[in-house]
């Protein structure tokens, strides 16, 4: 494919690329000004201007938090992906493995996982690792729910032309049905790494003694609101960076996908 | 080689007791070499026919027998070709045609050590198709008809004693079609496997076949059996001979019959 490049086109403005920083930094100006005409009290909603200056004031704590929410977060999250992979395949292999733990995988991926941390801690004490576990149970379902279908929905007519070849069920996995698989698990990676954050922040409120969301807790039960808003923009910062993290390693990983129109 | 088929008085259901039945008493012979259509009413049963001459199926009742053995599992040397091409886009057009190769033996043994030897063998099936130099290409960079050989050159690769083709040339437009209906006429007449060709279009069955089934509307069996003996190599112009107009009429009538009687 060739895009033409236009003859000497006056240098017009990519608004489309534009748009996201034109967007963001919007929201931020209406909130400044509207928190301050209506006068709204910082412990309410702070400005945008007073959540920097607690995140410059509160730097070290930030630093380290964060450090130790995102950590904990990759932790889960490569977790999720090994299991989520390693279920997913054992899943999408057979229809009786799949009619057997389907059920069970949506029963538990119902039960709500603050529920489950009470256990955790039990078992583990407060800490780190039910912040890891808890980021773990909470995104490795989309990426096994990914694979399995990506394994599930190869063509009968694709299957039908290997086995009329002689082809043995590990074959037309390994030729057709794990490339096929790919997109859809490179796709689940984007869902996953956000849930992690989920679980990982979700954990940390409930028992931990480092991380963002216990820094968020305590600074709440000190009054420093704008600093429990910095806290939410660390998280949001982070999440955002991981997402296009995986939407990058999702385009590299799976250009076919993109270029042929599959799964669309 | 080539190989005969023969299913004897078969019955297929899909879907247990009380499920749907698509054959019933369906019995027809296929001699070796022998290229033979199957025509009828859709819906009747001729891609369940395919399926149980390939072993991707298993009859309810009655007995399917290729090369001479009872099928109890998949046939591993059958080349096959559906209406829809479904090429793997992530691989290219050349490594798709080549994927039989990676599976079927002895090719699957030899491939690596003589991999030089079977890509120009498969770069030669795609020049026979009209698709020299599009080996490197992908899938979907190529147009429906274009996918469509590339799928017949995958169900030819590996050399195959038995060719079951499905439709393969109904989404092609008329000259596209006619041209593929020599390209196979002429690697039959070569190589000489067995087809059995299912088809919607009674010319192209009577053009390519030495036999001709047709079969009744659901359950499916054979009501007729047409043999065509217009001597080969035939040409295309045979298409607009009297001779021809006739066999094909008389096909139209079965069919007729067969809808009628649904
Ligand atoms: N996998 C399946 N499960 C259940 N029923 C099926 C299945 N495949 C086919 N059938 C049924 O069997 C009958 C015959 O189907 P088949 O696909 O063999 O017909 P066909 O002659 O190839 O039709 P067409 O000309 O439209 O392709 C149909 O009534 C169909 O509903
Ligand atoms: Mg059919």
């Amino acid at each position: 494919m060739t895009t033409p490049t236009g003859p000497a086109a006056p240098r017009e403005i990519d608004w489309i690329k534009l748009s996201p920083w034109i967007y963001t930094i919007a929201l931020f100006v209406i909130w400044e000004v509207v928190v301050r005409i209506l006068g709204v009290p910082p412990y309410v909603l702070p400005t945008p201007t007073a959540i920097l200056l607690a995140a410059i004031e509160f730097w070290e704590a930030i630093w380290k938090n964060g450090l130790q929410t995102l950590m904990t977060t990759l932790a889960g999250f490569a977790l999720a992906v090994v299991g989520g992979l390693a279920i997913g395949l054992l899943v999408g292999w057979s229809r009786a493995i799949y009619a057997g733990l389907y059920p069970l995988m949506i029963g538990f991926n119902s039960v709500p996982k603050v529920a489950v941390v009470p256990i955790l801690v039990l078992w583990f004490g407060i800490g780190t690792v039910p912040a890891i576990i808890t980021a773990f149970l909470i995104s490795f379902f989309p990426v096994v729910v990914n694979v399995a279908t990506g394994l599930a929905t190869i063509e009968p007519e694709m299957e039908d032309v290997l086995k009329a070849l002689g082809a043995k069920k590990l074959d037309i996995m390994l030729k057709v049905g794990i490339p096929r698989a790919l997109p859809y698990f490179f796709g689940s990676l984007k869902v996953a790494i956000t849930l992690a954050f989920v679980g990982s922040v979700i954990a940390e409120t409930v028992a931990a003694n480092s991380g963002v969301g216990h820094m968020m807790l305590t600074a709440q039960s000190n009054f420093q609101v704008p600093l429990v808003f910095a806290g939410l923009f660390v998280l949001a910062i982070e999440g955002i960076v991981a997402y296009a993290l995986m939407a990058w390693v999702e385009k590299r990983m799976t250009g076919w996908a993109h270029r042929s129109g599959f799964a669309q | 080689m080539s190989v005969p088929v023969i299913l004897d008085d078969v019955t297929h259901r899909y879907g247990g007791a009380g499920g749907t039945i698509a054959l019933e008493g369906c019995s027809l012979s296929v001699r070796s070499g022998e290229f033979a259509a199957v025509v009828g009413p859709s819906g009747c049963g001729k891609s369940t026919l395919m399926k149980l001459a390939t072993g991707l199926q298993f009859p309810f009742q009655g007995t399917v027998t290729v090369a001479g053995n009872r099928v109890t599992k998949p046939v591993t040397m059958a080349g096959m070709a559906f209406q829809n091409p479904t090429m793997l886009p992530w691989r290219t057009t050349l490594d798709n045609v080549m994927l039989p190769l990676e599976i079927a033996q002895p090719h699957r043994s030899r491939l690596r050590k003589h991999r030089a030897e079977y890509v120009e063998k498969a770069e030669l099936l795609l020049e026979t198709v009209g698709l020299k130099g599009f080996g490197s290409k992908f899938p979907w960079q190529l147009s429906g008809g274009m996918q469509q050989r590339a799928s017949l050159c995958r169900a030819l690769i590996h050399e195959p004693d038995l060719l079951m083709l499905d439709e393969p040339f109904g989404a092609l437009d008329a000259f596209t079609r006619e041209e593929l209906w020599c390209v196979i006429r002429d690697l039959h007449a070569a190589r000489g496997f067995t087809v059995i060709l299912v088809t919607h279009d009674l010319r192209e069955a009577v053009f390519l076949a030495d036999r001709i089934f047709v079969m009744s509307a659901r359950p499916g069996r054979i009501l007729a059996e047409r043999t065509v003996d217009f001597p080969r190599p035939r040409d295309l112009e045979i298409n607009y001979t009297q001779a021809f107009q006739d066999v094909v009429h008389e096909l139209r009538g079965h069919i007729r019959e067969a809808r009628a009687a649904a």
